[in-house]
C-alpha cells in the first residue's frame, strides 16, 4: 500500500539562511535540501542567496560555487559537467534532471533543489541507489548467445538492426525517469522502473541477443513489467530525451503478440 | 523502505506534476467513482419497480442541488474515463508516446469531456 507521507525521520525542518554578500550584483536565492547524518536530526532546506554575476550558467555551477565559497559542508554527486555521466541527477524545480545541464535562467523564482525522489538519502542531495543497480543487474545487461561466433569476424549489424538499440543504448542511468514514477515510488521493491525496463529492451530488440525468451520470461511479472500505467512521468523528465514509456509499451506488445 | 534509518527524500509534495500525471490519477479517481456511482444507478432502477412514490422520492434526492454535483460529477467521470480509456488503447499499440503527442491526447480527453458533460446536461434539460 503506498505511504502517501513521509516518515517522522524525514519530515523537513527549518534550515540556515546565508544572505548574499555586499555588493553582489544579480543575486538567485537556491533552496537547498540538507541531511547530516552524523547530526542526528530531521533533513532541512538551507537557502543561499548567490551572486549570478561571479557563477556559470548551471545549476551545477551554482552548487560548486555555494559548496566553494558559501558552505563547504554540501555535499552532491558530480563529474563530468556535460551531460554524460549522470552523477548530478536531482529534483531541480520540481523535476528530475542533471544539475550541470539545467540552466539556472529557465528557473522562475528561487531554485528549489532536492535529491532524488523517495529514495533512501545518504546525505544532503546524495541517495542510495543500491536498489537502482540492483534491477539493472537483475535484467542481465549483457549479451547472451547460444551460437558460436563467426570464426573470422564480430557478430555483425545491419543498419536498420543498429538503429533499433541506438536510442535505448543511450541511457545513461541516472535514476532520473525511475525516481520520477509514482508507481517505483511506492512499489520500487517489486517494480523494476523506467531505467531497467528501457535497459531489458534494449537488449530485447538487439538483433544479435539470443535470449529473448528468457528475457520475456522474466519480465512477466504483475509487478516487474505491469506496474507500470502509463503515467509517462519518465519520459517527460528524461534529460537525454529517451522514451521509456515507449519502450515498455513495445515489451507489453511483445508479450502480448508472444501468447499468440 | 530498507531500515538502515536513512530517511526517505520528498517525493509527491515536492514534484511539479505534467499533465500526463494528472490524467493518469484522475483516471482511476473516476473509475472508482464509476463504481460507486454503480450502486445509486442499481438503487434507482430499484426504485423504478417498488413503485411511483418510491420511485419520486428518490429522484427528488437526485434533483437537490448537492444530488446533481453528484450527477453532473458522474456523468463527467463516464465520459473522462471512457475517452482516457481509449487513449490506452492507442498507447497499447505503441503509438502516441512522444511527449507533446501524449500531452495533446490529454488536452483532448479534457476537453472532450467537459464538452460531452456540458452537452449531455443541456440535451437532459
Amino acid at each position: 500500500m503506498a505511504e502517501f507521507r513521509l516518515p517522522p525521520n524525514s519530515r523537513i525542518r527549518k534550515g540556515k539562511h546565508f544572505p548574499a554578500p555586499a555588493g553582489a550584483g544579480a543575486i538567485k536565492r537556491f533552496a537547498v535540501y540538507r541531511y547530516d547524518p552524523d547530526s542526528g536530526q530531521n533533513p532541512r532546506i538551507d537557502t543561499y542567496e548567490v551572486d549570478l554575476d561571479s557563477c556559470g550558467p548551471m545549476v551545477l555551477d551554482a552548487l560548486i560555487k555555494i559548496k566553494n565559497e558559501i558552505d563547504p559542508t554540501l555535499t552532491f554527486r558530480r563529474s563530468c559537467r556535460e551531460g554524460i555521466c549522470g552523477s548530478c541527477a536531482m529534483n531541480i524545480d520540481g523535476g528530475n534532471t542533471l544539475a550541470c545541464t539545467r540552466a539556472i535562467d529557465g528557473v522562475k523564482g528561487d531554485v528549489r533543489i532536492y535529491p532524488l525522489p523517495h529514495m533512501p538519502v545518504v546525505k544532503d542531495l546524495v541517495p542510495d541507489l543500491t536498489n537502482f543497480y540492483a534491477q539493472y543487474a537483475s535484467i542481465k545487461p549483457w549479451l547472451q548467445t547460444r551460437t558460436p561466433p563467426p570464426p573470422d569476424r564480430e557478430r555483425l549489424q545491419s543498419k536498420e538492426d543498429q538503429e533499433l538499440i541506438n536510442e535505448p543504448a543511450a541511457c545513461i542511468l541516472c535514476a532520473c525517469c525511475s525516481t520520477s514514477c509514482p508507481s517505483y515510488w511506492w512499489n520500487s521493491d517489486r517494480y523494476l522502473g523506467p531505467a531497467a525496463l528501457l535497459a531489458a529492451y534494449r537488449w530485447l530488440v538487439d538483433s544479435r541477443d539470443e535470449a529473448t525468451g528468457e528475457r520475456l520470461d522474466q519480465l512477466e511479472d504483475p509487478f516487474r513489467l505491469y506496474r507500470c500505467h502509463t503515467i509517462m512521468n519518465c519520459t517527460q523528465t528524461c534529460p537525454k530525451e529517451l522514451n521509456p514509456a515507449k519502450a515498455i509499451a513495445e515489451t507489453k506488445k511483445m508479450l502480448a503478440e508472444r501468447r499468440h | 523502505m530498507s531500515n538502515s534509518g536513512r530517511p526517505l527524500s520528498p517525493h509527491l509534495s515536492i514534484y511539479r506534476w505534467p499533465i500526463t500525471m494528472v490524467l493518469s490519477i484522475l483516471h482511476r479517481a473516476t473509475g472508482v467513482a464509476m463504481s460507486v456511482g454503480l450502486v445509486v444507478l442499481a438503487a434507482w432502477l430499484m426504485q423504478t419497480a417498488a413503485g411511483p412514490e418510491a420511485y419520486l422520492r428518490f429522484t427528488s434526492t437526485l434533483s437537490t442541488f448537492v444530488g446533481m454535483l453528484f450527477l453532473v460529477g458522474w456523468s463527467f467521470a463516464f465520459f473522462f474515463h471512457a475517452a482516457n480509456g481509449v487513449r490506452h488503447l492507442v498507447w497499447d499499440t505503441g503509438r502516441g508516446f512522444d511527449k507533446r503527442d501524449a500531452d495533446r491526447s490529454a488536452w483532448i480527453v479534457v476537453g472532450f469531456a467537459a464538452i460531452a458533460t456540458a452537452v449531455f446536461w443541456w440535451v437532459a434539460a
